[in-house]
């Protein structure tokens, strides 16, 4: 077919941030399969509750201290999470390559906590189902905090690297930052699952 | 509507509805009333694929004017027909779910069943456990139930190892039996006859050979029968049969199945104590006869393979005696 | 864009037509040879290898039923024992379901919507290379299963405790749950690209109510995926763990509970048929105008009823469970929302046959088929009623009705629609058509050969003849009609054979296709047959839903991209208006490598949870290398 040009888009930049980006997209839709997982084991946590007479079974409700802690830290990170992404969106490489660092340390925080909140559990997964879910629930948290650190962790030595000054580059700072704020946020109806349901 | 019912039912009984396993061949309360359910529905949808086929066919059959004028005229047509259709889809669609609801509500029992039958099943038979208060009166069969004709029956399923299904299609819709739960089936055979029921959830190797019957007899036959079951297991009368106990008691059987009235106490497998009395043998699998018993104990794996009866290791005679007692236990 | 990048950028209305094809050639074209090959990220190249491969598994699974048929055909037959026949009717129905069905219909949207939407490529295109991978991966895990005798033997759904680790022996079920992880995870990866590349990469004018209605089909599926997926990621996840580590999910002693396992599968599973069949409707509502040469009847209604049964497909799943003894109300709304979405599913047909009625239809093969699927098609969704119905479903579920049922709608409603869209894509896929007399003869086999192979399964199933039973005892009713369908089903075989032959031949030797040789009205046909790499050599700009059938013989086009780095246009999300040019990645190795050792994870999992902790070191070096920038041009901003 003949081609007739009716539209001119020279003018437009080389690389689209937020909305005009195909990772951000990405990074959604990946937040959307995710999350709609975590609402299944919550799923799974309430139905088999509703089917045991005991709940927990055979075991004290999960200790407090460590997992509010952690809830307090996740939290907290949030601050320096949203200042990493504005960082990024005003192309500013000195604050964004700190920004990372600490986030790396904002990463790496909660994992060490985390290693107290199994144990707190008093249960084992192949104990009953209660250890099962409670198990997995965590497990499957920790597994997504510790993707987004190592995801942290490259991105951190890439805005170190001679790539780290490009439009591309503050994109995917500000899509690992979205996928933190995630990781907390679905931290949360974890928390009050795992600790709270138990008490209530 | 009534004419296409009645046409359908005749279809339907040509192309060999009748069965002793058959959900058209409804002698049941419950199937009864699944059954005209069912005609009622098919009768709808072949109306309806029917008008839908017509419409197709004059869509791509019709004359067409070689210029077509008006086409605002013919869209505002087509969306009149086609707001139509929708409209009459909604409409039958809320019928048939009306229908199903007062279907549902019918097949209730009265709640006060006659009789309470406990059915546990497990790979590859069907345990039914007819539990009285009086614990003598208590017994035990396997594979074969004899319920009385008209009466409500009430059926407790359970699983003993993996998901199955209990279905007797001319008595009534199927129920499975889930470990863990218990499920409760209500029903109702209105003539006596021999019902056959398959298991109908995928229980593994042998699920294709899980069948079980139910026979449904008149008051007197069901307590004659009822009374027979309750008896310890007869003695042996000859001379073979009493040889065929000594083998039972010497060898293996006695671990894993149950004579009342002997030794004999295993529950692993079917309770035997009147295997004699029952129509058929292994869930169905062949009919009780000297030989096929014969035939079952002496390779059970190659009839039935990956079932749980292990081969015991039998001379011809000890073979032919044991197939006389188990015979004998009428 | 800084001004030295600016003044060294190649910009395409600098350049003449055959320049900025051959510079365009040379940035965009797939290397030749094996590791061009493997490195490949053309969604062209990447979705035909999937769909052939999607048609060998097609093949396969055909062969599987046509052993079952034998062994059926008459009572106590001997030719498959029961553990063979078990392994078969779960490899078939695994096979059908996770190997062919889902790939293939998203495999014709890797290769459809980006051209539809008017992109060079689709988003995530090394994301699109290692789903390939990682599709015949698990492909592979499960035939070399079955080749080894070791195939699972727990029907396509696997249900506990039969499957668990008490009653499911050896490492069957294992294999099975970790086939469902490869397939899901291509699946999941497809479907977000293609929700990215529909919602962002369309062509400047193509609002949202202007996308043909094959890519909204698309776009609600793969929304479907995306919601559905997880659940099974959970349930065979879940049943890995009780049987290697212990966990107690299903076990009912220990808080458990063998429906949980239900649930879980069946709310993926009833997505999983509308995951099938909604691309189907999509492709009848593209193919049905071309060859009555008007724009479909009722475009809003259409969108709506495809939304409407993407939405409803989650409220439908406990229809699967209307046995296992749940609350009656409970049943009672199942069988209400069940349904209900036969209304959108009617809108859908009522559509259909008013565009029919008031067009001129063409009598070429697509159109055959298409018509073969709307009377299919509707006999299956009928059944679909009368199964909705908890007391119907009562006395056939689990029995032959059931399999009739859904062979119905799956072939009927899925592979009839399919087969038109090979006849009608072949030439834009090939530049050759293909043969119009066998694909009569292809068609008329299988209508058919189906029609006599899965109607009297009706009748079984009144009969009381249960499913997946490997034989059936002589004095029973069933031997006559069961031999009638084994019989039939070499019918089927046979029309199925002529397909592939029609398509093999077709492939060297078919005649050659222009661009559009249906006269056709979607974008796709605005470019040469095969298209090139970079599917436009401008992209289209669009005024209305059938570009091609505007007034003009003019394609209006933009300008203004680059030709010496992969360069497309991203829009926005409703109107389609410009919003930055994005690059599109080089061919890159790294997927296959990442690919690899996502497998070896995957596998070694079967057998040790430790894989997850090491196996996950290869899979991280490999991710990094996948997205470490190289430098290219590609990587400007």
């Amino acid at each position: 077919m003949r081609e007739r040009v009716v539209l001119d888009v020279s003018k437009l930049p080389l690389h689209g941030m937020g909305i005009a980006s195909p990772t951000w997209w990405g990074t959604c839709a990946f937040m959307l399969i995710e999350g709609t997982g975590f609402g299944l084991a919550i799923a799974v946590y309430l139905y088999l509750m509703s089917l045991a007479p005991h709940w927990p079974i055979d075991a004290p409700p999960p200790d407090l201290w460590a997992g509010t802690v952690l809830t307090a830290l996740l939290l907290a990170s949030v601050v320096p999470n949203i200042l990493v992404s504005r960082w990024a969106k005003e192309r500013n490489l000195k604050r964004v390559r700190l920004g990372l660092v600490i986030m790396s340390l904002c990463g790496i925080a909660p994992l060490v906590l985390r290693v107290f909140e199994f144990p707190a559990l008093h249960v084992r997964w192949d104990d009953n189902a209660y250890g099962s879910i409670t198990w997995i629930l965590l497990g499957l948290h920790t597994t997504h905090i510790v993707t987004d650190l190592v995801d942290t962790l490259v991105l951190t030595c890439l805005m170190f690297s001679r790539h780290g000054d490009n439009t591309r580059r503050y994109g995917d700072v500000e899509d690992n930052a979205l996928y933190w704020n995630f990781v907390v946020i679905t931290w949360l109806p974890i928390y009050a699952c795992l600790y709270w349901v138990p008490r209530l | 509507m009534k004419v296409v019912a009645v046409i359908l039912s005749i279809i339907l009984l040509l192309s060999g509805c009748s069965g002793v396993q058959s959900a058209l061949d409804a002698q049941g309360h419950s199937a009864i009333v699944l059954r005209d359910l069912i005609i009622l529905i098919i009768a709808a949808c072949v109306a309806v694929w029917i008008a839908v086929m017509v419409v197709l066919a004059w869509s791509l059959l019709r004359r067409r004017d070689p210029e077509d004028g008006n086409v605002r005229r013919s869209e505002r047509h087509m969306t009149i027909w086609v707001s139509g259709a929708v409209a009459a889809t909604v409409l039958i669609i809320s019928g048939l779910t009306i229908a199903s609801f007062r279907t549902t509500h019918d097949l209730d029992g009265t709640g006060s069943p006659e009789l309470t039958i406990r059915v546990r099943g497990q790979q590859w038979w069907w345990q039914f456990i007819y539990e009285d208060t009086d614990p003598a009166r208590s017994f035990q069969t396997a594979n074969e139930l004899h319920i009385p004709v008209g009466k409500e029956i009430r059926v407790r399923l359970e699983s003993v190892d993996v998901i199955h299904s209990f279905w007797v299609p001319s008595l009534a819709g199927k129920l499975d039996l889930i470990p863990g739960r218990e499920n409760v089936l209500t029903f109702r055979a209105e003539r006596p006859g021999v019902y056959r029921g398959q298991c109908a959830e995928f229980c593994g190797l042998q699920h294709s050979h899980m069948a079980f019957f139910v026979i449904a007899e008149d008051e007197d036959s069901y307590r004659q029968w009822a009374a027979a079951q309750q008896g310890n297991g007869l003695e042996p009368s000859e001379a073979e049969a009493g040889a065929g106990k000594a083998v039972f008691m010497a060898k293996q059987c006695a671990a894993c199945h149950t004579i009342r009235g002997t030794a004999a106490s295993g529950t692993t497998g079917p309770d035997l104590t009147h295997v004699g009395s029952r129509g058929t043998i292994a869930a169905g699998l062949l009919e009780n006869t000297r030989g096929s018993i014969a035939a079952w104990i002496a390779d059970p794996q190659t009839l039935k393979p990956g079932n749980n009866m292990p081969i015991v290791p039998l001379t011809a005679d000890e073979l032919r005696q044991l197939a006389a007692y188990m015979e004998s236990l009428k | 864009m800084t001004v030295e990048q600016r003044s060294s950028a190649v910009m395409d209305f600098d350049l003449g037509d055959a320049e900025r094809d051959r510079q365009l050639m040379q940035r965009w074209a797939t290397r030749p040879g094996i590791l061009g090959a493997i490195a490949a990220v053309d969604h062209k190249v990447i979705a035909r290898r999937y769909i052939v491969t999607a048609f060998v598994f097609l093949a396969l699974g055909g062969i599987l039923a046509l052993a079952m048929r034998i062994q059926l055909a008459q009572p106590e037959a001997r030719f498959l024992d029961a553990d063979r026949y078990n392994q078969i009717f779960t490899m078939h129905g695994s096979n059908m379901m996770f190997l062919f069905a889902v790939p293939v219909m998203e495999a014709m949207a890797v290769y459809l919507v980006p051209l539809m939407v008017g992109t060079r490529n689709i988003a995530f295109p090394r994301l699109n290379a290692f789903s390939y991978w990682i599709f015949l991966a698990g492909g592979l895990l499960l035939w070399i299963s079955f080749a080894l005798d070791t195939a699972p033997d727990v029907g396509w759904f696997a249900y506990v405790p039969l499957s668990g680790p008490e009653y499911g022996a050896g490492k069957r079920a294992d294999l099975w749950a970790q086939m469902i992880t490869f397939t899901e995870l291509s699946a999941l990866a497809i479907a977000v690209e293609i929700v990215v590349t529909v919602l962002k990469q369309r062509a400047p004018g193509m609002s949202l109510d202007r996308i043909p209605l094959l890519v909204w089909s698309m776009l609600v599926m793969a929304f479907l995926v995306i919601m559905a997926m997880p659940a099974i990621m959970v349930a065979s996840s879940t049943l890995i763990m009780d049987r290697l580590v212990g966990t107690h999910f299903y076990n009912p002693a220990e808080g458990g509970d063998a429906l949980l396992w239900q649930h879980l599968f069946w709310f993926f599973g009833h997505p999983e048929v509308y995951i099938i069949f909604l691309p189907a409707a999509g492709m009848v509502s593209t193919i049905l105008p071309t060859f009555v040469q008007r724009p479909v009847f009722g475009y809003l209604a259409l969108v709506m009823a495809l939304i409407a049964t993407g939405i409803l497909a989650f409220g439908l799943w406990v229809h699967h469970m209307f046995v296992v003894g749940l609350p009656r109300l409970g049943e009672s709304f199942f069988t209400a929302s069940s349904m209900a979405i036969a209304i959108p599913a009617g809108i859908q047909i009522f559509c259909w046959l008013a565009t029919l009625w008031a067009g001129r239809p063409v009598f070429k093969t697509p159109l055959l088929f298409v018509i073969g699927f709307i009377v299919t098609f509707v006999i299956g969704g009928l059944t679909g009623v009368m199964v909705a119905s908890v007391p119907f479903d009562t006395q056939v579920h689990d029995t032959y009705f059931v399999v009739a049922h859904f062979h119905y709608v799956l072939i009927g409603g899925a592979v009839f629609p399919l087969i038109a869209a090979i006849y009608y894509w072949f030439p834009k896929m090939t530049g050759r058509m293909m043969s119009e007399k066998l694909g009569r003869w292809a068609f008329w086999l299988i209508f058919v050969g189906f029609h006599l192979t899965f109607f009297p399964m009706h009748i079984l199933g009144l009969q009381g003849m249960p499913r997946r039973i490997y034989t059936y005892q002589p004095e029973l009713p069933w031997a006559g009609l069961n031999l009638f369908v084994s019989l039939s089903s070499i019918i089927l075989a046979a029309g199925f054979l002529v397909f592939f032959i029609d398509v093999i031949r077709s492939w060297s030797s078919g005649k050659p296709a222009g661009e559009n040789p249906w006269n056709a009205s979607t974008l796709e046909w605005a470019t040469s047959s095969p298209p090139p790499p970079y599917n436009f050599r401008s992209i289209p700009v669009v005024d209305g839903r059938d570009p091609l059938w505007s007034k003009t013989d003019e394609l209006p086009v933009t300008s203004g991209l680059r030709t010496d780095r992969r360069e497309l246009l991203i829009t926005s999300v409703v109107e389609a208006l410009p919003e930055a040019r994005e690059s599109s990645p080089q061919d890159s190795i790294w997927p296959f490598w990442a690919a690899i050792a996502t497998s070896i994870m995957l596998i070694w999992s079967i057998f040790s949870p430790w894989a997850v902790v090491w196996g996950s070191i290869p899979m991280a070096v490999a991710l990094i290398g996948w997205f470490w920038p190289k430098g290219e041009a590609e990587d400007e901003s």
